[in-house]
């Protein structure tokens, strides 16, 4: 899918995504040229169609974990269906009550993944406490939509 | 108003990324074949047939042999392999090159939508719980993606992969291995069977796929009492398709419980003594895949 901006005959640039609820997915493109922006709004059934693909509009931050999609996407998996690799240096790193009571409400079959990418996040920038702030930011910095 | 140019006329990038991510995933899913020698896809197009126990007795008696084989269980929503050949039940094993496959039977390595699923829970994706039909299929295609490219199955000798029924999702299926070194099609002696999976071949001929064989399950039945075998179909259809196709029929399996039972408890027929003539055609079968394959001399 690409956005033209007619007047310019330019491609515009995706700039930003976002989940405002509803399950509908938000992309903004912008015109280099003339700065228009629009904004592309996803109903869920397109916004699910996308995620089927296993791709992130705008790119990647987080490399493709493996077996993500079925990971995310399987509504009744095995709590214990997947064991993670153990952390390589992530003894300082707590989670505040409120961050693991959020972690608490991921499904089961995807928390270890989700866990780790959180501690992972917090580990690379030297946090030592995550709280659900860090969990919200890890969430917007690497495009963790769903997650 | 001037004419748009067309998508490919406009060649400057979006930024959005996704050809270039489908792209890599399919760069992922090559390199993981590229360590596998020999991918053969056991199909039919008919529900029922028995593809999934051939598959198990194939990928146990190729294993048994000292070959590194996998077993890829492509039918996600009617998963039956792990059970088959004992997949250990134990978590899988993430790391960055991928996820570790169970361990079945006599070492083959396995996938199956079996090991990930909660007890006795069918495959349900999440939200949105309506429009299923948009992306049922792409999601699911996706998934099969994951466990091909995802799965560090190692350097194998063979991969068998049982295929789901339905024509369509064999040609799914071929999206994601375009080059299988064989597909063997499961039929039975019925009319029905053989109607369906001349479809079948239809479409793996338009697909291109080079090496194409069928085997003839539930072919006869042995009377234990007198001995005597009796066909179970009053059909020929299996012959029949084989003659009018021109695919050769490597197989004729026949009918025996002791082949359900065997799957049943997780260590197929093939891999107990020789003296059952299901085995032994199993056996045979086993012998002129590698054959055809090349792996051993005819």
């Amino acid at each position: 899918m690409k956005f033209l901006c007619i007047g310019c005959d330019t491609v515009m640039d995706f700039t930003e995504r976002q989940l405002p609820g509803d399950g509908t997915f938000a992309a903004v493109f912008s015109c280099a040229r003339c700065g228009r922006e629009v904004a592309m709004l996803a109903n869920p059934m397109e916004t699910q169609l996308v995620a089927s693909l296993g791709v992130r509009i705008g790119g990647r931050t987080l490399a493709e974990q493996p077996m993500e999609l079925v990971r995310q996407q399987l509504a009744e998996g095995r709590d214990d269906a997947f064991v993670e690799p153990a952390p390589a240096s992530r003894g300082a790193i707590r989670w505040s009550d409120d961050a693991r009571q959020r972690l608490a409400n991921v499904p089961g079959f995807v928390r270890g993944m989700v866990k780790r990418i959180y501690s992972d996040y917090a580990a690379e920038r030297g946090i030592s406490l995550i709280t659900p702030e860090v969990m919200d930011r890890a969430r917007a910095d690497l495009g963790l939509e769903g997650m | 108003m001037a004419r748009f140019r067309t998508y490919n006329e406009v060649l400057e990038p979006t930024g959005a990324k996704v050809p270039e991510q489908v792209r890599a995933q399919l760069e992922r899913l090559a390199r993981r074949f590229s360590a596998i020698r020999h991918t053969v896809i056991v199909a039919s197009g008919k529900g029922g047939v028995g593809k999934s126990a051939i598959s198990a007795n194939l990928a146990a008696a190729l294993a048994a042999e000292g070959r590194r084989v996998g077993a890829a269980d492509a039918d996600l929503n009617g998963p039956s392999l792990a059970r088959m050949l004992a997949a250990s039940t134990a978590p899988l094993a993430v790391s960055p090159n991928g996820v570790a496959p169970a361990v079945g039977v006599a070492g083959v390595r396995v996938v199956s939508m079996d090991l990930l699923l909660a007890a006795d829970a069918p495959v349900r994706w999440r939200d949105p719980g309506h429009a299923g039909f948009v992306w049922q299929s792409t999601l699911e295609t996706g998934a099969l993606r994951e466990f091909l490219a995802d799965v560090d199955w190692g350097a194998l000798d063979l991969l068998i992969v049982d295929a789901p029924p339905g024509t369509d999702k064999l040609q799914r299926l071929l999206s994601l291995v375009p080059r299988p070194s064989a597909v063997l099609l499961v039929t039975t002696p019925s009319e029905t069977a053989r109607h369906v999976v001349a479809r079948s071949i239809s479409l793996l001929r338009a697909a291109g796929v080079p090496r194409l064989a069928l085997a003839a399950n539930m072919a006869g039945y042995r009377c234990p009492a007198c001995g005597r075998t009796e066909p179970l179909f009053a059909a020929d259809g299996a012959r029949r398709l084989a003659a009018a196709t021109g695919v050769p029929l490597w197989a004729e399996l026949p009918f025996d419980p002791a082949i359900a039972a065997s799957t049943d408890v997780g260590r197929p027929i093939v891999l107990e003594p020789a003296g059952s003539p299901a085995a032994d055609a199993l056996r045979a079968l086993t012998r002129r895949l590698l054959t055809e394959l090349r792996e051993v001399d005819p």
